[in-house]
């Protein structure tokens, strides 16, 4: 029973400290591959930190939906944080949720960002909203189809048991359904974690902004509420595309081990990252009616995917 | 013992209590302000007494059957509450309920307002017979409780006569239950020449014992009646035209509970009078379960009705019940017990989630309809803070009907996920390949949902005014807010207390498929909810809901290290620095649904046009005319050409009708001749 608080416990700290930094380095890395400088991997954390102590401007027209955002998404995320297995294939929660939960409690967050963009009454939130629910909405199918040929690869949709059944046969990301499913989930992330080409992480004011239009009015604490969340929604993301396709040198349970596993994870997640960073320094943005067609591909990988479970 | 039987007679007799007292309020014109009250209270007190009956007949697994002898022969008054009945009849008193405490403070301010007596009276009417619907057991008895359903349905959607759209609405609504029922007559009558008897209890898997082609022929016909009441696509035309124009308190028991009397129909043929059938019949069901969700909330996503866009989501749910149902039949038809249950279930459970919060956005609908005069969600706006308790509501109806943790809609559809995946396993042969192409279509379809409602309470309720009549919004009374609390919070136990609702399906998957499941579908002490083993996955709902809650430390203890020093500060929104937001500004419902509009344009083929007036330059426009529609694919697809048919062949048979009255004479002469002829080969 401790050992389950305390494995729920490091979890928790392991999703928060975590994703700032992983955000961090995508930045970085960025920028060098730009020929910039950029700042330092650790600048998000000093961004949350600065944030957490500022001043907030609510706007007038707003009402509690706009308050109450920040935690919801927040809590929604750092709930799916815990029932993903990460540093150890076993996740300390993942019982009260498999992959279903994971991705219903993310779509949760999102419903109240999106209420919350629409919230102010300016039209650059409304803008945002719609555009991330419609995004949203076209990832799904190409989502669900992935994650149901690992789901069914595995025999069960708990992520902890997808996670040691891959690590049971560690090589099987090459056969060709877990390639094809990875790459359609690989184009999921970057659309469900909002980067180039499908939006662009670092804009702050253009008429093709996604996520940032959404979030124009919130500052402070509330602010970096719902940075830090995006942080860790990309987290959760990556991770279960690590652990699921490249599991190799995942502990089975907490212990000491796990410490040298958590090496080996980031490792993977920042390898992981490199790859998105590539891709996002590689390609323009796409105009936003275009990006459908970016997810049709994403969809027909999965279909693929699943069809090719018959023949392997 | 619980006396079922006296409950569920005494049920019936309030409402009939409230029938009589409508007619005589209505004939002897009163229209005191407490008579709705005092009609309101029969309904109330009918709609509990039901709910009892049905609560005890479910749960202490007794079957309750009595019989009345008619003149008439073939009809015996015959009523039945088997564990499927009650099942239905519970959900429909749950709905009853709430309605009616809803419509104390509602028919004082609808149009029912000026004739109380009569709307209370085909009100008691509808529940009266409805009740019947799903308990009566005789074919014939079953029939006519039927089209009294339909009756009184249809004098309440006109019951505000005086709108041409309640009355074209009503009259398209009567002629397709008409068609409906007449599928429906025949497919029983097929089943019933199998059977030889009228009664329900003699046509148990009696489908089985007609030949393959007449009982595929039943199957269909029987499918697409039901399928007309329960508005699955392509007979859906009916639905968004009648809900939105009845009374919202109406509209709300309509979609709630009238469209799943459909569902009720197709459960028990398609797992009462039918034993294993062939695959394309799931396929079917399944195939027209994933087309009506899909397409159901596509439509929905283009309305900007707020009630018709709820009537879409019937549709759309009516759908994903299907996907259930569709299912089911394949894995009994695959010798699949276990799963077969488990879909069921999922079905079945989404019908009564959906009537929960279907009926409960209909009432939030309607409130804010009394409190603005509009249902265009383009001129609502801003109500969040004139109407904070029915925001709240319409709120947690909104992520119920999304499919969102911990609320109840998830459950249901993680059981039809689940169903869905085994189907991959479970099918031999390609058929397999359907159930993850219904399961990517079903999380197309919810995400979309939720993008709907994104904008249907983000429009309406979020943002500012954009009439005077929003900004002029008054709150529902006491009543109505109460009236919507308890389907709220129904909401959440289904959701949060799943687990302990599940054995309610026991006695009805052990007559269908012979196994209670629930045992196996609940692990962990009754707090994880499984698809059939733990292995295989599991979610549960109260942890979800509990750790929500719990993880609030997390912020919590981040603001009392670093953000109590902090202030809040009222402003001007930013807007990207643009001083003075108003309405206008804010974002608009067709614009929301614009990029959805334009990545679907081969579906929608929508139609824009825009005029600008100007007196110098295009560059400054004096006014500026905007139109824009969708084309209504399946009204101009397969109705239109019905339509024109049947008027053409109208036209002609009126040579036959031609006034004389020596002419019908001959006509009955010779069809007296006919089956004198008829009768005497036989």
């Amino acid at each position: 029973m401790i050992g389950q608080v305390l494995a729920v416990l490091a979890q928790m700290m392991l999703v928060l400290l975590l994703a700032p930094l992983v955000t961090g380095f995508s930045r970085t890395l960025k920028a060098r591959l730009q020929t910039r400088r950029g700042a330092d991997v650790f600048q998000p954390y000093r961004d949350l930190h600065k944030l957490l102590r500022k001043d907030m401007v609510i706007p007038e027209t707003a009402s509690w939906i706009f308050s109450a955002t920040p935690y919801i998404l927040f809590v929604t995320t750092l709930l799916t944080g815990l029932l993903i297995p990460t540093a150890s294939a076993r996740a300390p929660l993942s019982l009260f949720g498999g992959v279903l939960a994971v991705v219903y409690l993310l779509a949760l967050g999102r419903f109240f960002l999106a209420l919350g963009g629409l919230d102010t009454g300016s039209s650059f939130g409304g803008l945002g909203s719609s555009r991330e629910m419609t995004i949203a909405a076209i990832a799904e199918p190409a989502l669900m189809l992935a994650v149901f040929t690992v789901a069914l690869g595995a025999g069960s949709t708990n992520l902890s048991t997808v996670a040691q059944a891959a690590l049971g046969q560690s090589w099987r990301f090459l056969a060709p359904p877990q390639m094809l499913a990875f790459s359609a989930l690989f184009i999921v992330l970057i659309a469900e974690t909002g980067r180039i080409p499908v939006d662009n992480p670092a804009t702050h004011l253009e008429l093709t902004m996604i996520h940032e239009a959404m979030i124009l009015e919130y500052s402070g604490p509330y602010l970096a509420l719902i940075e830090w969340s995006a942080a860790m929604k990309q987290l959760v993301l990556m991770t279960l595309l690590v652990n699921v396709f490249f599991p190799f040198g995942l502990s089975v349970s907490w212990s000491a081990v796990t410490l040298l596993s958590l090496v080996l994870f980031s490792v993977k997640l920042l390898l992981l990252a490199a790859a998105v960073v590539l891709v996002e320094t590689t390609n323009a943005k796409l105009r936003l009616f275009r990006v459908p067609e970016l997810l049709a591909v994403a969809f027909v990988l999965s279909a693929i995917a699943l069809i090719s479970t018959f023949l392997f | 013992m619980w006396p079922t039987r006296d409950l569920y007679i005494a049920g019936l007799l309030a409402y009939a209590l409230g029938i009589a007292g409508g007619l005589v309020g209505h004939l002897t014109k009163r229209t005191r302000s407490w008579i709705p009250g005092l009609l309101c209270l029969f309904s109330l007190a009918g709609a509990l007494l039901e709910f009892a009956a049905a609560a005890g007949a479910l749960f202490t697994s007794t079957e309750l059957s009595w019989s009345l002898a008619s003149a008439i022969p073939y009809l015996s008054y015959t009523v039945r509450l088997d564990p499927l009945s009650a099942y239905f009849s519970l959900a429909l008193s749950l709905l009853a309920a709430s309605v009616s405490i809803y419509s104390f403070g509602y028919i004082a301010r609808s149009a029912a307002r000026r004739r109380p007596g009569l709307f209370c009276f085909f009100f008691n009417l509808l529940l009266l017979s409805l009740t019947l619907v799903f308990t009566a057991s005789n074919i014939l008895f079953f029939l006519i409780v039927w089209e009294l359903m339909v009756v009184a349905a249809y004098f309440l959607v006109v019951f505000d006569h005086e709108s041409t759209e309640a009355r074209k609405g009503g009259l398209l609504y009567l002629l397709m239950s008409r068609g409906g029922s007449g599928m429906m007559l025949i497919g029983f009558l097929l089943l019933a020449s199998a059977a030889g008897s009228l009664e329900f209890a003699a046509l148990r898997g009696v489908g089985q014992n007609l030949p393959p082609v007449l009982g595929g022929v039943a199957f269909l016909l029987l499918f697409l009646g039901f399928g007309v009441k329960a508005g699955i696509i392509p007979v859906h035309i009916w639905l968004p035209a009648a809900h939105p124009v009845a009374p919202s308190n109406v509209s709300a028991l309509m979609s709630g509970i009238v469209i799943k009397a459909g569902i009720y129909g197709m459960a028990r043929v398609f797992f009462d009078f039918y034993g294993a059938l062939p695959v394309w019949a799931g396929i079917a069901v399944l195939v027209i379960g994933v087309v009506s969700a899909l397409l159901g909330v596509l439509y929905a996503l283009m309305d900007h009705d707020l009630k018709r866009l709820l009537a879409y989501h019937s549709i759309e749910n009516i759908g994903i019940i299907l996907m259930g149902f569709g299912s089911a039949l394949l894995f009994r038809s695959f010798g699949h017990p276990q799963l077969a249950a488990l879909a069921l279930i999922a079905g079945l459970l989404h019908t009564l989630n959906h009537a929960v919060f279907k009926c409960l956005l209909f009432l939030g609908a309607g409130s804010v309809l009394h409190a603005t005069h509009t249902r265009n969600m383009e001129e609502l706006g801003g109500l969040i803070r004139r109407m904070p308790s029915t925001a709240l509501y319409f709120l947690i109806g909104a992520i119920a009907i999304s499919g969102l943790p911990p609320l109840n809609g998830f459950v249901s559809e993680w059981f039809t996920y689940q169903a869905l995946l085994a189907g991959f396993g479970a099918t031999p042969t390609l058929t397999r390949l359907a159930f993850p192409v219904a399961g990517a279509l079903l999380a197309l379809t919810a995400a979309l949902a939720a993008a709907c409602f994104v904008k249907a309470f983000g429009i309406t309720f979020l943002a500012l005014p954009r009439s005077e009549e929003a900004e002029r919004a008054q709150e529902a009374p006491l009543s109505m807010r109460s009236g919507m609390a308890i389907l709220a919070l129904a909401c959440v136990l289904l959701g949060v207390g799943a687990t302990w609702f599940l054995p309610v399906f026991d006695p009805i998957t052990s007559k269908a498929f012979g196994i209670a499941a629930s045992r196996d579908l609940v692990a962990g002490n009754g707090l994880l909810l499984t698809p059939g083993s733990l292995q295989s996955g599991s979610v549960s709902t109260a942890m979800i809901a509990v750790l929500l809650i719990a993880l609030g430390a997390v912020p919590l203890l981040l603001w009392l290290v670093w953000g109590r020093k902090t202030a809040r500060v009222a402003g001007p929104a930013w807007d990207c620095g643009l001083p003075g937001l108003t309405a206008d500004n804010a974002y608009t419902a067709t614009a929301f649904s614009k990029p959805l509009r334009m990545i679907f344009a081969v579906l929608f083929r929508p139609r824009r046009e825009i005029e600008t007036e100007f007196e110098v330059s295009a560059y400054y426009p004096t006014a500026i005319r905007f139109e824009s529609e969708i084309q209504p694919t399946f009204e101009k697809l397969i109705y239109t050409p019905l339509r024109e048919g049947v008027l053409a062949l109208a036209a002609r048979m009126r040579r036959v009708q031609a006034g004389s009255i020596h002419l019908y004479l001959a006509y009955i002469f010779v069809t007296l001749i006919l089956l004198l002829l008829f009768g005497v080969r036989g």
